[in-house]
């Protein structure tokens, strides 16, 4: 009766993404009695002995079990679903969740081409009743929701024109803005919004250039200040490198839900988009290749899956 | 509805001759220009302006630079563009002229409807290599920076779904702001600039209900405030434009010294729109046909044309 293997199944189970179904299937599944009373008496963090005598499931690892059941089925739905539609419901989603997960907002605002967070907005309209802007508006509090309409607002230019001396002059006003960092909060600061919000990404790019050789340091290490400035500028300057460090962190052993979820968000929107890029970002930053750690740590056709969404990149 | 008179069949190439024909030789046969241009529908335009081009290998638009000037040239340029493309061009030149016209840049993206504006915001990217965010802030400070940029930014809601409750507290955020004199209280900005129209109206409503005076009458004291004009301006253009194009039209007509560009900005953009109702606001305000008082007041082949465009 190989016991130990299921148990160490059912209880990575809670520890990772997704369920071993295989496992389940050719080992609990023929199982008689005898052995899952064993099963049950053996594992006291799943069952708890009953004072009326019988060992009674925790809710608790029902419902972790459950909504481990379910990645596969989440990570499905949000693939087949249109851009537009999946991007304004995630955007709702992080508003409802609060400040914690404003990150995602700024994720869509500065990572979508401005005709995919238009299209985002419109999809947003039909499923809410609502354009973005107003929820955004009128669901964030804080000093962070003048950045925050600002960026879901943006539709920029495109095209290949960067005016020069501009993307300098505003290097200059970003970098005085930090260095008064203390005085006045860089993110309420009208300039820094304005800028970030309004230019297109390519005078960005170059700003950044100018902002490097003002300072000494990438804009990334400046603006470490304050947490969504950083988050911006990072999804502007080195989108790779954000969405490789949310990757790492939603990996991690130590990972929280929201953590977890970016793993699904992150791969879903990116597979079609910049998934190589983000590979190799990965692999340089952590020593080892995404593939590998998701191997290690998800299970089942959950694992699968996201192995088959992450490698779509290599045969494209 | 729309005021212009054009007939439902046309021949391009015959409108591009006889177009070239206006503009050739000595001065200018205004006359045969209004009675093409002044009678056609902009894909008709369109139109001629592509058969104009390929007939005779030049832009419809720079012939005519070259041949008028004044009043009727600027009135006749400003028709001939395509309306989105026009809008990008009124809302540049409102910014680029030294003092930001900001009653333009809130008219421009108060009065059309989401589609339409997002329409201007493409062209105006293809035109001026910048986003209209990108001008709009950079030639603008403060306050009314803050309510600008975003009545340019928002892709307002255009549903017909109304939240009863949320127009009653929203009324009464409005008030209080009022009533404190805090005109650049954000929450007054993120109502008017990002509520969809409908949701405004039931705001300003409720507010009329509540408090037995219009809002734009409570804000109508402080017209030298730049902050306060723009945010009545705003308000009127989001919920009745027929009366604020209305109000600019009396205004371009009566003040000592008519003002041109007030007066064809609102004949030329909205001929195709709802001039009609506004030629009956008019008439219902002054007592006079509008005709009568442009008639009164311009002379020449631009009276000719802005009656042309008011369907005589």
């Amino acid at each position: 009766m190989a016991l130990p293997v299921e148990h160490e199944a059912l209880t990575k189970a809670f520890s990772g993404f997704g369920v071993n179904e295989k496992l389940f299937i050719s080992e609990l599944g023929r199982w008689h009695s005898e052995q899952r009373k064993v099963f049950r008496k053996r594992s006291e963090q799943f069952f708890i002995e009953d004072e009326r005598g019988f060992e009674r499931w925790d809710h608790h690892h029902v419902a972790l079990l459950e909504r481990e059941f379910l990645r596969f089925k989440t990570t499905l739905v949000l693939w087949t679903m249109h851009p537009w539609e999946r991007d304004a419901g995630l955007a709702n989603e992080a508003l409802i969740n609060g400040p914690q997960s404003y990150g995602v907002l700024i994720e869509i605002a500065c990572t979508r081409s401005s005709e995919e967070l238009l299209g985002a907005r419109r999809a947003y309209h039909s499923l809410f009743d609502l354009s973005i802007e107003e929820d955004v508006a009128s669901q964030v509090d804080g000093p962070e929701r003048k950045l925050l309409v600002a960026l879901v607002s943006a539709y920029r230019y495109e095209g290949p024109s960067v005016k020069e001396e501009v993307a300098k002059a505003e290097a200059k006003i970003l970098y005085n803005a930090i260095k008064n960092g203390v005085s006045k909060k860089p993110s309420e600061d009208d300039e820094v919004v304005r800028i970030l919000s309004t230019r297109s990404k390519l005078h960005l790019k170059t700003l950044f250039h100018y902002y490097k050789e003002i300072s000494g340091h990438n804009i990334v290490v400046d603006f470490d200040v304050d947490m969504y400035l950083k988050q911006t500028v990072e999804c502007m300057y080195a989108p790779q490198t954000y969405f490789s460090q949310v990757l790492d962190a939603a990996l991690r052993d130590d990972a929280d839900e929201a953590a977890k979820r970016a793993l699904i968000r992150v791969i879903v929107t990116r597979a079609e988009v910049d998934m190589k890029e983000i590979k190799e970002v990965y692999c340089k930053l952590y020593g080892v290749s995404l593939s590998e750690t998701i191997e290690a740590k998800a299970h089942g056709n959950f694992k699968d899956f996201l192995l088959a969404l992450v490698e779509k990149g290599q045969s494209d | 509805m729309a005021t212009i008179v054009a007939p439902l069949q046309h021949s391009p190439v015959e409108d591009a001759e006889v177009i070239r024909k206006a503009c050739e030789g000595w001065g200018t046969n205004e006359k045969a220009l209004i009675s093409v241009l002044a009678h056609r529908y902009p894909h008709q335009r369109l139109e001629i302006r592509k058969a104009y081009q390929d007939r005779y290998h030049e832009d419809l638009i720079r012939c005519l630079e070259s041949e008028l000037r004044g009043d009727f040239e600027r009135a006749l340029y400003r028709w001939i563009l395509d309306p989105a493309d026009r809008d990008a061009v009124l809302a540049n030149v409102a910014l680029k002229n030294g003092k930001v016209d900001y009653r333009v840049i809130i008219e421009v993206s108060c009065t059309r409807t989401p589609e339409e504006f997002l329409a201007v915001k493409r062209a105006y990217m293809a035109r001026y290599k910048h986003s209209l965010e990108e001008d709009v802030a950079c030639h603008t400070t403060g306050d009314l920076r803050k309510l600008l940029v975003a009545l340019v930014g928002v892709y307002r809601y255009d549903g017909d779904e109304i939240n009863a409750k949320l127009a009653a507290s929203e009324a009464e955020i409005l008030h209080h702001a009022i009533k404190e004199n805090e005109f650049n209280h954000e929450e007054i900005v993120r109502i008017v600039s990002t509520r969809s129209k409908t949701q405004l109206l039931a705001t300003i409503n409720r507010y009329k209900d509540t408090h037995d005076i219009s809002i734009t009458k409570t804000l109508a004291g402080n017209r030298e405030n730049v902050l306060v004009d723009s945010l009545r301006a705003a308000i009127r253009c989001l919920t009745d434009k027929g009366k604020y194009f209305e109000k600019v039209l009396r205004n371009a007509l009566n003040k000592s010294g008519t003002d041109e560009d007030d007066l064809t900005r609102v004949i030329v953009t909205r001929a195709e729109k709802d001039l009609r109702q506004i030629k009956d606001l008019y008439y219902k305000r002054n007592s006079v046909p509008v005709e009568q008082a442009v008639a009164k007041e311009t002379h020449g082949h631009y009276e000719e044309f802005l009656l042309a465009l008011l369907g005589n």
